[in-house]
């Protein structure tokens, strides 16, 4: 199944234009036309022309810019579409389908009718189509772009050698050079092909031209990679009535729970973030998003944690439309149930998912080592939920309990002072432990290293307080960093 | 508490060491929720952590620049039991504490306070921590502590003379206690041996004279 002109027909669907009609597209700094209808080709217009020398040939040429990324969603559309005929439905390039059809022609009448009728329909959509029919995808690819544009484009059972004899080598899916090739030495049918001897050809053009037509003649099998749609996690429910208490909201999202966690279950996944829209009789809608700390996919578990935001909803005049989307979905296996050690984090997944609704998720951290001797580069802080807990934590000589942005004290020399002030407090050194010289990292760009090496000590002061003090020799200054238990 | 021992050299003896005594209220009584304020509150809180198995929750605010590093609280409880949880304001803070307290999932909540607590918040969180059975921790600046609070405890550091470098000692003062009696205990972690030891005030240890002269 081919669309000569996807794009333009697309174009036209939703602006019908009964004037020569492009698409253009800025290809290389030049605006060239990407697609153009009957009428403009009929202007002697073709594709890939600069769109300045189009408006020269044709001044009443219409355009609009191109949206090939639009062109491949509606593509994929008319290969959901294309479902309905069979349910092996693959892409054949940017503008083709191509669809197994055994075993399911009959349910249309046979095969003629089948195309009829897809004809029909996608003629009635206003899209131009070439069909082509035959025992192998190749073949049907040949009859479908070089076929006889109003004759019979169906190749009978076995007479696929018969209805690709005529057509031209370009038929085959092979590169232009190639095709130029095989025509300046006398080959420019298909059957002329078929009947030259292989090996010379193998020797010329590679096996990729013989693998081409084999695949055509059906010598050689060729899949189909049919699509499948990604399961859709959402579910609706309209209301008759308006509905306006929490406990009717409540109910209502109980349902759909159940309809998406049994989807869910079905795919063995579970759900991240949800997102609950209540659509009022206003056409007014709220949304509700919850982020959940694990994925989990247990109605009764879910429902709960919902019901702090659905009481501050506004229901206005009454809610009339509930849709609920799994709108972040984890793979999540089914699991041996009994087991007594897992009640626990389960437990603690839901405690960290009420209290993130409330602070939120990123605020619930935990610390994950990092490979750096500076102290506060040896750890960072990444959200409790995305990161198991690590217990793999050795210092090399005693660490702070408390790490501060560094503090400075009036002092002087390189051992710590007698007396200093910190946080006016007048303190007196008992004992001093260190140095414990740390290096900036040089590789790395840090401005609170600025002040070059660092050398640390453990100071005792008598009044009790025992603090973590540095000096930096380079830059002579005494700070106070951090303090010990 | 402890026995003279005459034989011990004088010149630096070790301190004695005993088990907890039975008045010393720790660990801390579950269920319910107590403060801890002074100098030495933080390293309280991490030693009443490290008296409890499970997971951990510390609340502190966000605009607090101190930091917890976790090399340091290695040596008393792995740090990858702790949770952090940054709140924008107390009322955060407290509503947070309530849902952990309540839920019963963590063990040991810590919550760091700014602001002093009145009767009807002190009184959900012993609410709450009575619903969950875990035990609370409230982190107050001096003075401002809550009425329904079960133990209020004052810690400080103490300067150990007789030490090498590695002391953790530490005074602990019981200023309020609804079901027993007031005291003051000096205790020291033992890292090696992960235990609390209380030892004997400075003054009063064996060849205390001597470091004094």
């Amino acid at each position: 199944m081919w669309f000569p002109r996807l794009a333009s027909d697309r174009a036209l669907r939703l602006c019908a234009v009964d004037a020569p009609f492009a698409l253009t597209l800025r290809q290389a700094n030049t605006e060239r036309l990407y697609d153009l209808n009957r009428q403009a080709e009929a202007q002697g217009l073709s594709r890939l022309m600069p769109f300045a020398e189009a408006r020269a040939f044709c001044p009443a040429l219409q355009t609009r810019p191109a949206d090939p990324s639009g062109d491949l969603r509606f593509l994929a559309g008319l290969r959901r579409w294309a479902l309905r005929y069979c349910p092996w439905v693959g892409l054949e390039g940017e503008d083709g389908l191509v669809l197994d059809i055994t075993g399911a022609a009959h349910l249309f009448g046979g095969e003629e009718p089948l195309l009829n009728d897809m004809r029909a329909r996608l003629l009635r959509a206003g899209l131009e189509t070439r069909l082509g029919l035959a025992d192998s995808r190749g073949a049907a690819w040949a009859l479908a772009h070089y076929g006889p544009r109003h004759g019979q484009t169906i190749a009978a059972p076995g007479g696929t050698a018969a209805a690709l004899d005529s057509l031209p080598v370009a038929a085959l899916r092979i590169d232009p050079e190639t095709t130029t090739a095989l025509q300046r030495l006398g080959l420019p049918t298909i059957g002329a092909l078929v009947r030259a001897s292989r090996a010379p050809l193998a020797r010329r053009f590679g096996q990729a031209l013989l693998t081409r037509l084999d695949q055509a003649m059906g010598h050689r099998p060729e899949a189909i990679t049919p699509w499948t749609d990604p399961p859709h996690f959402a579910t609706r429910l309209t209301l008759p009535e308006p509905i306006g208490l929490t406990a009717d909201v409540m109910a209502g999202l109980e349902r759909l729970l159940q309809a998406l966690c049994a989807k869910l279950k079905a795919q063995e996944a579970g759900a991240r973030a949800l997102s609950l829209t209540l659509r009022r009789v206003d056409q007014n809608s709220q949304v509700l998003s919850l982020r959940l700390a694990v994925a989990m996919r247990d109605p009764a578990r879910i429902l709960p944690l919902f019901a702090r935001m659905v009481e501050g909803v506004d229901a206005g005049f009454g809610i009339d439309q509930l849709r609920l989307a799994a709108t972040l979905v984890e793979p999540l296996p089914l699991q041996q149930i009994g087991d007594s050690r897992a009640a626990q984090p389960e437990q603690l997944d839901n405690l960290l998912t009420r209290i993130g609704t409330r602070i939120g998720l990123d605020q619930i951290r935990r610390f994950q080592p990092l490979d750096s001797h500076i102290p506060e580069r040896s750890f960072q802080l990444v959200p409790a939920t995305e990161a198991a807990p690590c217990s793999d934590w050795s210092a090399p000589r005693p660490r702070p309990l408390h790490l501060f942005p560094p503090e400075p004290v009036t002092a002087r020399g390189t051992t710590p002072p007698e007396r200093f002030r910190w946080r006016r407090m007048s303190l007196t050194t008992g004992r001093a432990t260190g140095p414990e010289r740390i290096a900036p990292e040089w590789w790395g760009e840090d401005q609170d290293w600025r002040s070059g090496i660092r050398d640390y000590w453990r100071v005792e002061t008598k009044q009790g307080r025992r603090l973590w003090m540095f000096h930096t020799p380079q830059r002579p200054g005494w700070f106070v960093q951090g303090e010990f238990p | 508490m402890f026995c003279y021992c005459s034989y011990l050299p004088c010149q630096n003896p070790p301190p004695m060491s005993a088990p907890l005594p039975a008045s010393l209220p720790f660990p801390l009584l579950a269920g319910r929720v107590h403060e801890a304020s002074g100098p030495g509150a933080a390293s309280f809180a991490i030693l009443a952590c490290a008296q409890v198995p499970g997971p951990l929750l510390w609340i502190s605010e966000d605009w607090q620049t101190a930091r917890l590093d976790p090399a340091g609280l290695a040596s008393f409880t792995d740090p990858g039991r702790l949770l952090l949880a940054d709140t924008a304001n107390q009322t955060d803070t407290l509503a947070i504490a309530e849902e952990a307290l309540k839920d019963g999932a963590v063990a040991l909540v810590v919550a760091e306070m700014t602001r002093p607590l009145n009767l009807r918040e002190g009184r959900r969180l012993q609410l709450a921590a009575k619903t969950g059975g875990a035990t609370g921790l409230c982190l107050i600046p001096e003075g401002m502590g809550s009425n329904a609070a079960e133990t209020r405890w004052q810690c400080s550091p103490v300067f150990d003379p007789g030490r090498s470098a590695d002391s953790t000692l530490m005074q602990w003062e019981i200023i309020k206690n609804k079901k027993g009696t007031l005291g003051a205990w000096h205790v020291r972690w033992d890292a090696t041996a992960h235990r609390l030891d209380v030892v004997s005030p400075v003054g009063l240890r064996p060849g205390a004279a001597a470091l004094r002269g």
